[in-house]
């Protein structure tokens, strides 16, 4: 039996490997293959240093892919957040094909990387990092569009990166310079015929991940998407997140945490949380052991929470008590 | 509030209240303000101590085992004084040095590094 290099794999594919002489990149390994184009890692020979390059899957791309590419370099240039992966450089390979280098992250997508998580408190805590991740995207006006597991990253230090804008769409948020940039590049710029517009996915285009996207994206309604789509993903995430803990897949989740999972995933948008900062607000409550806005709790569970917040303190006090009491009834008769 | 204030005032709280249920032992109701004093004195010390152990230590279990042990060795020293008495004044004493040294650890300001 004889087995195929990666290389001989490509070329059986029909997508050839990227054309990198006279680049600063030195290919070495495929790490990921997307709906757009490949991940490769690769090393920059000019800092000396490991990177990974994403490029157009093959030199025939469609020229809203590249568009689509350039694009998403864009977006990612602006958001400039520990919490969002940094991109390095973005140009043309000899044969054509555009591409970006970003940082490389060392580390397992979130979905293994919760395999070895137990602790609830410590995966929504995790999740609360996405969040701040989206929120800061938000108020730069972009919106990611595919968050899943597969395009969350953490690092082996913990640091949790959103990956993947390849379906980022800006939207009229409240830091309107990001639009500027994209509409109007610069003329020395040698895409500029390729970034005309922020508006590429038109009515009817779906795009996104089943069972991670808004019933609206689902539709292709983009007219309609906005903060809450995000919110929606975010909120299949978070349900992700609770429930698949290793050893506990069958334990039912805290009626509080489910309550914030069904609002955010809302079916109507304005049902939905109105922002992701008010989804992680939430979800730190639920954390700090106070109410959340999504579920209305009965006496008894307020009572129940208010032992477990404060539980230590009541053990203690009613140790005092009881012992008082004994040593008076006892000692004292 | 820093730690060391919240130990210092929640301690001699808590034992002038602990000192003031001697009330409820008639044999030695007629020494009730000693009592009080000396078990104020002695939560005031118990707060202190655990506050400063709290400003260097970040740990709930060993804030309540610090208290339980500062609670514990006060209360011994004024039970051989007392020569008598040792359940009703150890184990209160103890259970109220555990109480300030939870709440020194869950509450109260650590001190903020300086600015350069």
């Amino acid at each position: 039996m004889k087995f195929l290099s990666d290389k001989a794999l490509e070329r059986l594919r029909g997508s050839s490997v990227p054309d990198l002489s006279g680049a600063r990149y030195e290919l070495r390994e495929l790490i990921a293959r997307g709906g757009m184009g490949v991940v490769y890692s690769a090393k920059d020979e000019r800092l000396n240093r490991r990177v990974a390059l994403k490029v157009l899957d093959s030199t025939s791309a469609a020229p809203e892919l590249t568009q689509r590419l350039i694009r998403e370099a864009r977006i990612l240039a602006q958001l400039e957040h520990p919490g969002i992966v940094p991109i390095h450089d973005v140009g043309r390979l000899p044969d054509g094909r555009v591409f970006y280098t970003m940082k490389f992250v060392e580390g397992a997508r979130l979905d293994r990387f919760l395999a070895q998580v137990n602790s609830l408190p410590e995966r929504l805590r995790l999740f609360l990092r996405i969040c701040d991740s989206v929120a800061f995207a938000h108020a730069r006006g972009v919106l990611h569009r595919d968050l899943k597991p597969a395009n969350v990253m953490v690092g082996s230090f913990g640091e949790v990166l959103v990956m993947d804008w390849g379906l980022a769409k800006v939207f009229q948020g409240t830091y309107p310079s990001l639009e500027t940039v994209l509409i109007s590049p610069k003329k020395e710029n040698p895409e500029k015929e390729e970034t005309q517009s922020t508006v590429i996915t038109g009515h009817g285009t779906v795009m996104g991940t089943p069972g991670y996207m808004s019933p609206e994206q689902a539709r292709g309604e983009t007219e309609k998407i906005d903060a809450r789509s995000d919110v929606f993903s975010l909120g299949a995430l978070l349900k992700f997140v609770s429930a698949h803990s290793p050893g506990k897949e069958n334990a039912p989740l805290p009626r509080a945490l489910k309550a914030i999972c069904a609002k955010a995933m809302a079916d109507q948008p304005e049902n939905r949380y109105p922002g992701v900062p008010e989804l992680a607000t939430d979800v730190s409550r639920f954390l700090d052991g106070l109410p959340v806005s999504a579920y209305s709790e009965s006496a008894f569970e307020k009572l129940g929470r208010f032992y477990k917040r404060h539980q230590v303190a009541i053990l203690l006090i009613t140790a005092y008590l009881v012992m008082r009491f004994l040593v008076l009834y006892f000692f004292h008769r | 509030m820093n730690k060391i204030l919240l130990g210092l005032l929640l301690g001699t709280v808590l034992g002038a209240v602990d000192g003031g249920s001697a009330y409820f032992t008639p044999a030695v109701r007629s020494m009730i303000v000693g009592i009080v004093i000396g078990s104020t004195f002695k939560g005031l010390i118990a707060g202190i101590a655990a506050g400063i152990f709290a400003r260097k230590v970040n740990s709930v279990p060993l804030g309540i085992l610090f208290g339980l042990f500062v609670g514990f060795v006060l209360a011994l020293l004024v039970a051989l004084k007392q020569h008598g008495y040792y359940f009703e004044i150890i184990l209160p004493g103890s259970i109220v040095g555990m109480i300030v040294g939870w709440a020194t650890q869950k509450y109260g300001a650590l001190p903020q590094p300086k600015q350069a």
